[in-house]
């Protein structure tokens, strides 16, 4: 009883019967089904987000020279530490994860059309300030890796024409990556990429609101803007579901699901482990950025370096405006994807690219590979001291970082397994000594005799002869 | 007549609404001004200021062999007291002769990830992109688009100091 007029106190004076219920009541289409859930799950994840983020930074100490004790003491000390953070980090990829492939089934499946702009424009927003905050996240890990990475940033920010400078100075909060820069990338991660999210979903969620889940596409059934609207809500009075509880179980179980997935992976995978101190005068970090932008990585890597400025700059903007102005370029006609075969193009070209460009960025075949092994015996397979020093001399000078020998060494340059097929004694002394593109020039580091020992080495490398039967 | 006096009373009313509209917006924009600009120049001035350079002590004379490379350390440009670690700033010093020593920076010219000398080789590489210099800090192979950086080094009463620089962005100069 007292219970119950407490309730009617309440919904009375909120407005929770009037205002809020019809909102979750609202009628959506039936045939909103599996197709569905990613927008909720993405939101879901950012709820999981400002949870693990808000339990971090009770704890966190965002200054250059407590970050790193900070965060190893979550990690190792902290009661519940270890699977806070892993939450966070899980929760990161799934955010953003999901957010990409929410938005690419949106694009199949044409949803940005008419009356839906808006939706998806917001929607390409707060997928970049999504972006946003897992860069700014990775750099607050703050160890050898993240302090390098703020480096890289203001090395790309320099790159502006004119302001280049300004821009760097800004992001570090100073010449140099310091004292001020994680604080500066503290208030952004914390205070504005997370209010810009927040405002983001607002709108998308109202825009939903005001112009309801889209249908599935149906090819017989064209987007008109002049019959659209009406068409919809006859519709929706004929065939429509209240959204809660008849639609929405489907989001829950989805999300369900997934905050399951984040939990044990924070459990049995735990948080990145931290790399080296922050220490700026660290030589021997490998920065390398988390996975989901291991893609941009492996491009910044290919480009031959007069396309670089104009790629590295360019191509978020270009990114950002093609995304943005998909609504803009077609906002009628087919929705369904064998209508639209250029969308299944797009969305199959660059989940391909994706993929190949984030194996490439992980194998990272264009980094010297400084961990090289020497040769072993049996492969340099030869009995001369001569040639043993040669191959000695091909992991000694650097020769292996880059090249790979039967599965020895890097992959930056050609492979040389059978490299004395190719190339003559000439050939082989030429390349050495001058270099060439993307070769260093070794005349300098070489004596005479080292050089003879490498390419006598080299000449021995040669592919089998087949044994030719009797 | 009436009509007149009417419309003369609706124009006063809209002429003091459209004052009102006015002072609100200007008193608004006063309000927002006076809230955001002392945060904005707060937040700006590190853009602006430029840090003074200090000669840095690396270390006596005769630690440092002559034709090696090392690593050191030392405090950059802009040091803020909670800095901890991070206020170091590394290079590769080499001794060249009895008097002359050469300090590059260890940060690639291309996206400014630091750089490993390989002894053996003579040679700069960056783990990131695949970037080399050779001994004297030009490009060798991969994406960088200059040498690399260097510092000013001298000799003082036996001891070799490092001039303390801003981190060089490849685009620094431009400022
Ligand atoms: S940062 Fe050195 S090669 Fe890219």
């Amino acid at each position: 009883m007292m219970i119950a007029e407490i309730w009617k106190w309440i919904d009375d004076r909120s407005g929770f019967s009037d205002v809020v219920k019809p909102m979750l009541e609202h009628i959506v289409p039936s045939d909103a089904r599996w197709w569905y859930v990613f927008g909720s799950a993405t939101l879901c994840a950012f709820i999981v987000q400002v949870l693990s983020g808000i339990a971090l930074a009770m704890v966190y100490v965002p200054g250059g020279d407590a970050a790193y004790e900070s965060l190893k003491y979550i990690t190792n000390d902290a009661t519940f530490g270890y699977m806070v953070r892993g939450m966070h980090y899980y929760g990161a990829t799934a955010m953003v994860m999901l957010a990409v492939i929410h938005m690419t089934q949106v694009f199949l499946h044409a949803s940005y059309k008419f009356p839906r702009e808006m939706n998806w424009m917001s929607g390409v927003v707060l997928l970049f300030v999504v972006l946003g905050m897992a860069f700014t996240g990775q750099l607050l890990r703050w160890d050898a890796n993240g302090v390098w990475s703020v480096m890289v940033a203001g090395e790309m920010a320099g790159r502006v024409p004119f302001i280049g400078a300004y821009i760097a100075h800004f992001i570090l909060g100073g010449e140099t990556v310091g004292g001020s820069t994680l604080s500066r990338f503290f208030a952004i991660h914390v205070f504005i990429l997370p209010g810009l999210i927040f405002a983001g979903i607002g709108l998308h969620m109202w825009l939903i609101l005001r112009h309801g889940i889209s249908e599935m596409p149906k090819v017989d059934q064209p987007v008109e803007p002049q019959t659209y609207k009406e068409n919809y809500e006859a519709r929706l009075e004929k065939t429509g579901v209240p959204f809660w509880p008849v639609a929405m179980w489907r989001d829950v179980l989805f999300s369900a699901l997934m905050v399951g997935v984040i939990l044990l992976c924070s459990l049995f995978l735990g948080p990145p482990t931290l790399g080296p101190s922050p220490d700026p005068a660290y030589i021997h970090a490998n920065p390398m950025p988390d996975w989901y932008f291991w893609w941009y990585f492996a491009i910044l890597s290919m480009l031959p370096p007069e396309l670089e400025t104009y790629i590295i700059l360019g191509m978020p903007v270009l990114g950002f405006v093609a995304l943005f102005v998909v609504p803009l370029l077609s906002n009628r006609g087919h929705r369904a994807p064998s209508k639209r075969p250029w969308a299944i193009g797009t969305v199959v070209f660059g989940a391909t690219a994706f993929v190949v460009l984030t194996i490439y960025g992980y194998r990272k075949p264009w980094s010297p590979d400084f961990t090289v092994k020497p040769l072993p015996a049996e492969l340099v397979n030869s009995n001369d001291p001569h040639i043993q020093k040669g191959a000695e001399l091909v992991h000694q000078k650097g020769c292996l970082y880059c090249h790979n020998i039967e599965g020895y060494g890097g992959f930056r340059g050609p492979e040389l397994t059978y490299i004395g097929d190719r190339l003559d004694r000439g050939e082989l002394t030429i390349r050495i000594t001058n270099g060439g593109y993307n070769m260093p020039s070794f005349a300098a580091s070489l004596s005479a005799e080292e050089m003879e020992q490498i390419v006598d080495f080299l000449l021995t490398r040669t592919e089998p002869k087949p044994e030719v039967a009797k | 007549m009436s009509e007149s006096v009417d419309s003369s009373e609706t124009s006063a009313e809209d002429n003091r609404r459209g004052f009102l509209a006015r002072l609100s917006l200007i008193l608004s924009g006063v309000i927002g001004a006076a809230i955001t600009l002392p945060g904005v120049g707060f937040v700006l001035a590190p853009v602006f200021s430029r840090e003074p350079r200090v000669w840095h002590r690396l270390g006596k004379v005769d630690s440092f062999e002559v034709g090696k490379t090392v690593s050191v350390e030392f405090q950059n440009a802009s040091v803020r007291k909670w800095a901890g670690v991070t206020a170091l700033t590394g290079a590769w010093l080499r001794r060249v002769s009895d008097e002359e020593f050469i300090a590059f920076s260890i940060n690639c010219r291309h996206l400014g990830c630091p750089v490993n000398w390989i002894e053996d080789a003579s040679l700069f590489m960056c783990p990131c992109h695949g970037g080399v210099y050779y001994s004297d800090g030009e490009v060798a192979a991969g994406p960088p688009p200059e040498p690399l950086a260097r510092y000013e080094v001298r000799v003082r009463k036996g001891y070799v100091e490092i001039e303390t620089s801003p981190v060089p962005l490849t685009t620094n100069d431009q400022v």
